[in-house]
């Protein structure tokens, strides 16, 4: 396998007495859609945070197209081209949804020590959140405000403004999360359009999405991956089974 | 067509009160009430200081619990350079404010490494540090204070500029206070402007898209602290006279009011919520000793029942059937 885009070597991270990360060494090829499943609890959003910048690594290392970012600040990764959403919609509520984008946008258009020219209306930066929001399918809806979108759009919105920061690499924290059938549905398909473009570590409840996107599926129980492969052989795999499918399966 | 203009249901409201300023020196005369056009004076100041706090109160979301600390550091500036007989204004007033700013800088690097309460207590420390530090201030009047023999004066070549008549000195203050208005104005409609409210919506997010806010925040607190400098600067030269009480905590409980009480967040609320504020607390003491009975329920009131402080108050009342 070439260099992966993204790897973790023996991540820890622990809450007091609880182990969240336990010795977690993971690796994304670039093109492909990594998922990462397991029960609640299992360190899934820990994992996001602490690849994200969010939480601060106890030990071990997190290494990104080539360079280690284990110290580095959440804006920081941004720059380097990772770019993560939130399992709880995280926007701007009191911003219209193409404003949202649109400073997603700046973040990424150098500095913002800018204090004179009105924001609104600049084309470098509203061009690119137009076509963005356009191919989220939020296209109609630009000018409501964000915390007026229904929950589906809200989620949508989470897309745009990870795609509008021009990453390299998406780290997505559930993005099916209380969505209804259709709308998973077409999540999927934007997310199998997205593939051709950018490298995915995808955190999801759906098996079904899961199976139908991932390349390649790491199961974690306790912080700990039990097993990592090809979603036919987590399939396959009785640990995982136990551990997880069987377990849901019964409910 | 006003309102169309400014497209907001308070410019009414705005225009009224920017032409009650422009027309008070001349009215308050004529109808025998002379008093009143350094009541509007004082009213001037403290909306360019509640301007500068709702910069980062409104805007930035943060709650700075100490702003009287920066009008104090600038009127005491320019008292300590007139008790030193160094009444230039062209070096007091760059001075003052670059002072505040200074001073804003060294606090706001240490507060706003703080969230919530923590930011509001360590402010609230600060600004009570600067306090005793003019208590203390033996040389130059400790408690009770310093008084200005001369206000600035500004030599333009053989000539001197100054701004010792009362109209002068009014309408200084205005120019100064829309001048301040327009460059908050430019300020929060600027890609600048958009992160430092995108930090208070939600700061979380706007870090991990790629924006690192603490300089940015820390930015907008420098800024809001030397236009409070400004503020000082127009008070001492105003008042002729600074005293450490200026600068007390209840002196910063007072300019957030005035921000809360004309709406966070909007251009002109501030100068309503100082103009609002002063004029009760005039015409209140004129009642009876006892204004502040009738005046805290007033205040917590407004704050409670009405989004928006009187800028929302004003909206529902503009707002006429079918407006939407």
């Amino acid at each position: 396998m070439a260099e992966p885009l993204l790897a973790t070597r023996s991540l820890y991270k622990a809450f007091g007495g609880i182990v969240a990360t336990d010795n977690l060494t993971l690796e994304v090829a670039a093109g492909e859609i990594h998922a990462v499943i397991g029960p609640n609890g299992a360190g899934k959003t820990t994992l996001v945070n602490l690849l994200s910048g969010l939480l601060k690594t106890d030990a071990g290392e997190i290494v990104f197209d080539g360079g280690a970012i284990t110290r580095l600040r959440p804006a920081a990764r941004s720059h380097r081209g990772l770019a993560r959403s939130f399992q709880i919609t995280s926007v701007f509520p009191d911003f219209s949804v193409l404003d949202n984008v649109a400073l997603a946008v700046q973040a990424h258009s150098g500095h913002s020590y800018r204090f004179w020219r009105p924001v609104r209306g600049d084309a470098a930066l509203y061009a690119p959140a137009r076509e963005v929001l356009a191919r989220v399918g939020l296209g109609a809806r630009m000018e409501v405000l964000a915390g007026n979108l229904a929950h589906g759009e809200q989620r949508q919105l989470e897309i745009a403004m990870v795609l509008a920061t021009g990453p390299k690499m998406l780290l997505l924290d559930e993005p099916m999360a209380g969505m209804g059938v259709e709308e998973s549905q077409r999540m999927v398909e934007l997310l199998r359009e997205l593939k051709s473009d950018y490298t995915m570590l995808l955190i999801e409840h759906d098996m079904d999405a899961v199976f139908a996107l991932a390349d390649r599926i790491t199961v974690l129980v306790y912080g700990r991956d039990i097993a990592t492969g090809t979603p036919a052989e987590i399939r396959a795999n009785s640990q995982v089974r136990e551990a997880y499918l069987g377990a849901s399966e019964d409910v | 067509m006003i309102r169309g203009m400014l497209g907001k249901p308070t410019a009414i409201s705005t225009v009224v009160v920017l032409v009650v300023f422009a027309i008070v020196p001349f009215i308050a005369p004529a109808i025998g009430e002379a008093f009143y056009v350094d009541v509007f004076a004082r009213i001037m100041i403290w909306s360019i200081a509640a301007v500068g706090l709702n910069l980062i109160l409104g805007y930035g979301g943060m709650v700075s619990f100490g702003h009287a600390a920066y009008v104090g550091i600038g009127a005491y500036t320019v008292a300590i350079f007139g008790f030193h007989d160094i009444n230039n204004g062209f070096i007091q007033w760059p001075v003052a404010v670059a002072v505040s700013g200074l001073v804003a800088l060294v606090f706001g690097a240490i507060s706003l490494r703080t969230r919530g309460v923590y930011f509001i207590m360590i402010t609230l420390a600060f600004s009570q540090m600067v306090f005793f530090l003019g208590v203390s201030a033996d040389k130059y009047g400790s408690n009770d204070g310093l008084n200005l023999w001369n206000r600035s004066y500004f030599p333009i070549g053989d000539a001197e500029l100054s701004i010792d008549g009362e109209k002068t000195f009014y309408y200084m203050t205005l120019v100064l206070l829309l001048l301040v208005i327009y460059l908050t104005r430019r300020m929060v409609n600027s890609r600048f402007g958009r992160v430092i409210q995108g930090a208070r919506s939600n700061e979380t997010r706007l870090q991990t898209i790629g924006v690192a806010t603490y300089r940015y925040r820390l930015t907008a607190f420098v800024i809001s602290g030397m236009i409070c400098g400004l503020a000082g600067v127009l008070q001492a030269n105003f008042e002729r006279f600074v005293s450490p009480d200026m600068m007390d905590w209840p002196r910063s409980g007072e300019l957030m009011f005035m921000v809360i009480m004309g709406g966070m967040g909007t251009l002109f609320g501030p100068v309503l919520g100082a103009t609002a504020f002063l004029i009760l607390s005039e015409v209140l003491s004129n009642l009876t000793i006892h204004w502040h009975l009738i005046f805290g329920p007033l205040l917590i009131l407004l704050v409670l029942y009405v989004r928006g402080g009187l800028t929302g108050l004003i909206g529902l009342f503009e707002r006429r059937p079918g407006d939407g």
